[in-house]
């Protein structure tokens, strides 16, 4: 049944991005009832107990991402979290997968730009559970790294990024962090490039493991049906096979470049990809509230928002309109994009920047105010219905240090923001003037 | 360690009863479906109305309507103007979308629970009374062919696969994209929009699905007091066209700019309709077993796939199979895959077709067997996060004409297939002259220099 989703076409396909939509609603609910702790090795513990399904998800999160990517070595974050389930404590990856798969477990690695982090789900039941979280344990900690496994995985990078310059979109990705991020680590793509792949060898993976795969560098979530007894020993036992180490102190900031820039790149497609943006806000970040619900209001309320309405309802310019923040522990995107076809791009490209400069010198309305409160508010529960949101929810507050009661009070952060703050926001953290604009498609290259 | 093989599937058979919640069917005076079912996990509830009509009803010249009218469901009423559905369901905190498919055309609202009578009173209100203006489909029109060159135009790999479905089909209605041609669209009027809606916007052409924290029969008071008022249509069936017997291998070569060849190789199978229908050909069990075959192939990174092309033999970067079994027609059974670094398509092509010799004349064994089983019935716990897809589920069902009730089996019916059953799918379906290969030969993006 995993093909349902296959072979449909949505009237707009939206993605939602980073922590933007947690929100509490007082008189329907208040948040999940969190419960932390630090294990004796030191590691952090969020845990959600929820009973009625037979089931557990848990996550380890390492500050392990792309950031920690040495000179001359990127890609180096991203091959060490997909290498390990592909050889730990002297098995190959059809032993490993296999033993997740007999149970019914689902085992997932992710390497992020902050954060590395491995998600296990699997039934609750302790003679299915147990095993799993053994081989969990295993891959965490033992990856073996065999120089022909490196090679395999390393070729099959290569032909991901190969593939990805068959995308307009994804090229107009790319090009679009590179020139906003400049010199930081967030300017490069994480799965390296050729070069730098070809730089990397078995020894930086291992060094790579033992100086960040730690204890004192991690995190634990867990969400499901399990008691808190159990919780404890869960967390206990996959902490305790983690070396200590040490938590890693620097963390570079981002520069912002005040000079704006249009770039062209001529690609054989038929549309012409638009993104335009700027660095943009932090989680935790002062500002937070009024750029998240001025940027709902502005481009990030799925079918009802002024650049959908602008670009799409009232001139049928794009299927796809919309603006977010991508909050990070430095300095994340604000980015708004498009696709329109070729001689439409002038006009498409002005609606879109006058649009949101239109709204950073004015701010919304007090209609538009009041409607994006109480979708935000209003939609809540929707927010935390199922253990994967809950457990999203988990890692970004514990990974980000956000209060424990950051669900609890979202709903009235919400409340407070006024016209006035958005617009002072707004206007002292965007300067349309000094947007990079990335243009992809049948157009002269330029730069 | 390893657990003793009865114990585990009595574990996961009791972990299945534990997680199956019960369906409550009503019937309107007319013809309207309702299927209730409650989670109480969450104070929320999805509702979702599916409409008897996708891609598949179209006849050429008009394909894309169906997609075209879901856009346009969107604009109005008498009673509620322009855009009036999205502000208010927004304002009451709810997420909204609609999708088109080729056997279905689907509406859903997700809200905090107290809200339900809201999504009842827009969705009863847009099953009949859409305005359709003239000046709103001109734009809508030219919004969903940036969608398609967006989607299909610029995408190589999603290009080669509406080849590859028009190729494989030569008299049946899945040859036609779900968003169409572009020169149907380029020709489409609102006309045409306005005669599909008459033909199937009616309640006895409707399933409305409501998964959450409700209770059953509050719900469908509600519903008789939001749908029940609408009247029935005659509804037409879709035209009847089935495939005519492929005698031979199908080549198709796609040159699109792109960097990375692919390949396509679909057969046709039947689904669980054909194993249905009286005096069939197709067993009961057949759609199971190729669902089976799927899992022993690509469910996972133990999967044979993963393990003998990508790993072992490193002939793959990535190769999938997938088949759909809850088609309205008989679909197909696929394979997707993208050559690893200096290995070519025919080489790939060729280890497919060993895999697929293999599991013809070598029997697949229990430990892989039981492993497809485990993860179908974890899965079946897994997918009861999230109340849309147990919605989904019911929706789809029911819609190409299976019963909800069918869903309920697919565990058990999963559980009963031996390894000889997915033998004898393989050598009864998935042979060459009845195959389709579409290749992806790219042309360069760029001048290399």
């Amino acid at each position: 049944m995993s093909n349902l989703f296959q072979n449909t076409h949505y009237l707009l396909r939206t993605t939602l991005v980073g922590l933007g939509l947690l929100t509490c609603s007082l008189s329907v609910n208040a948040g999940p009832d969190i419960r932390h702790w630090e294990t004796s090795k030191g590691v952090r513990v969020y845990f959600v107990e929820s009973h009625e399904l037979p089931m557990l998800d848990l996550q380890v999160v390492f500050d392990a991402g792309s950031v920690r990517d040495p000179e001359g070595k990127l890609g180096l974050a991203q091959l060490a979290s997909s290498l390990l389930n592909e050889a730990a404590g002297g098995m190959d990856a059809d032993d490993i997968s296999f033993e997740f798969e007999r149970l019914g477990a689902e085992y997932s690695a992710r390497g992020a730009y902050d954060t590395a982090s491995v998600s296990l789900r699997t039934l609750s039941d302790e003679h299915l559970m147990n095993p799993a979280l053994d081989m969990l344990k295993t891959v965490l900690t033992r990856p073996d790294f065999p120089d022909e496994v490196i090679e395999r995985e390393r070729n099959r990078i290569l032909v991901a990024i190969q593939r990805k310059y068959q995308s307009p979109q994804a090229i107009a990705a790319e090009r679009f962090e590179a020139e906003i991020f400049g010199s930081h680590p967030y300017a490069y793509p994480n799965e390296g490039t050729p070069e730098s792949l070809a730089n990397i060898t078995r020894n930086d993976l291992v060094r790579f493991h033992a100086d960040y795969y730690v204890a004192s560098n991690a995190m634990i979530t867990l969400v499901g049906d399990i008691s808190m007894d159990q919780a404890k020993s869960i967390a206990e036992s996959v902490s305790a096979d983690l070396v200590s180490g040490n938590a890693p102190l620097y963390f570079p900031e981002v520069e912002q470049d005040s000079k704006g820039k249009l770039i062209k790149v001529s690609h054989p497609s038929s549309q012409v990809h638009i993104r335009v943006g700027q660095p943009g806000m932090k989680y935790g970040d002062p500002d937070y509230f009024p750029l998240y619900v001025g940027n709902h209001i502005l481009g990030g309320g799925g079918l009802v928002s002024r650049l959908f309405e602008e670009v799409r309802e009232k001139r049928g310019l794009s299927y796809g309109a919309s603006s977010y923040f991508a909050p990070r522990r430095g300095l994340g995107s604000f980015q708004a994009s498009i696709s329109t076809r070729e001689d439409q791009t002038q006009e498409a490209l002005e609606v879109l920047t006058e649009t949101i400069r239109e709204f950073v010198e004015n701010g919304p309305t007090d209609a538009e105010l009041t409607s994006s409160k109480k979708n935000i508010t209003g939609g809540f529960p929707l927010r935390i219905d199922s253990n994967s949101n809950i457990s999203g929810y988990l890692s970004v507050i514990g990974f980000y240090n956000l209060p424990l009661d950051y669900l609890e009070t979202f709903n009235e952060k919400v409340e407070a923001v006024t016209i006035e703050d958005i617009k002072d926001a707004f206007q002292r953290r965007l300067d349309v003037d000094s947007f990079v604009t990335v243009l992809v498609g049948p157009v002269a290259e330029e730069d | 360690m390893k657990l003793n093989k009865i114990v585990q599937l009595i574990l996961l058979a009791s972990v299945v009863s534990q997680a199956t919640a019960q369906v409550n069917e009503y019937v309107l005076e007319n013809g309207l479906k309702l299927l209730v079912k409650e989670d109480h996990r969450a104070p929320v509830v999805v509702t979702q109305v599916w409409y008897k009509v996708g891609a598949s009803y179209e006849t050429d010249g008009i394909t894309g309507v169906s997609h075209v009218l879901e856009h346009m469901m969107f604009k109005g009423t008498e009673k509620h103007g322009e855009g009036e559905f999205s502000r208010i369901i927004s304002e009451n905190g709810g997420r909204e979308n609609a999708f088109t498919g080729d056997d279905y055309t689907a509406y859903f609202q997700t809200l905090e629970k107290s809200r339900l009578a809201i999504s009842f009173e827009l969705e009863a209100d847009r099953m009949r009374n859409i305005t359709l203006p003239p000046e709103a489909f001109n734009k809508e029109v030219e919004v969903v062919k940036e969608e398609r060159r967006l989607r299909t135009e610029d995408n190589p790999n999603a290009y080669l696969r509406e080849v590859a479905q028009a190729t494989a089909f030569q008299t049946s209605p899945y040859r036609q994209p779900i968003i169409g041609w572009m020169a149907d669209l380029d020709a489409m009027k609102v006309e045409d929009l306005r005669e599909w809606y008459q033909k199937y916007y009616a309640p006895n052409n409707a399933t409305v699905v409501v998964v959450g924290d409700v209770e059953p029969d509050a719900v469908h008071q509600l519903a008789i007091k939001y749908f029940g008022k609408l009247k029935a249509e005659n509804v037409t069936s879709p035209p009847h066209r089935p495939e005519v017997l492929q005698q031979g291998k199908k080549t198709v070569i796609v040159k699109r700019p792109a960097e990375i060849s692919r390949l396509m190789l679909a057969f046709k199978v039947p689904g669980l309709k054909s194993s249905l229908a009286e005096g069939s050909p197709t067993q009961r069990w057949e759609p199971y077993a190729l669902e089976v075959l799927s899992g022993i192939l690509s469910g996972g990174s133990s999967a044979r796939f993963a393990s003998q092309l990508v790993r072992g033999q490193q002939v793959a970067s990535g190769v999938g199979a997938s088949y759909q079994m809850s088609g309205r027609l008989d679909g197909l059974f696929t394979l997707t895959g993208t050559p690893a670094q200096d290995r070519t398509i025919q080489e790939l092509e060729q280890a497919i077709y060993a895999q697929l010799e293999t599991i013809k004349t070598t029997l697949a064994d229990d430990r892989e067997l039981d492993r497809v089983k485990a993860q179908v019935v974890s899965s079946n716990v897994y997918e009861k996060d999230s109340v849309f897809y147990q919605a989904m589920v019911l929706g789809i069902y029911e819609t190409v004409g299976l019963g909800w009730k069918l869903a309920d089996e697919y565990v058990e019916k999963i559980n009963e297939i031996t390894a000889e059953q997915v033998r004898a799918v393989v050598a009864k379906y998935l042979h060459e002259d009845v195959s389709t290969l579409a290749i992806l030969e790219p042309v360069a993006t760029k001048e290399q220099n």
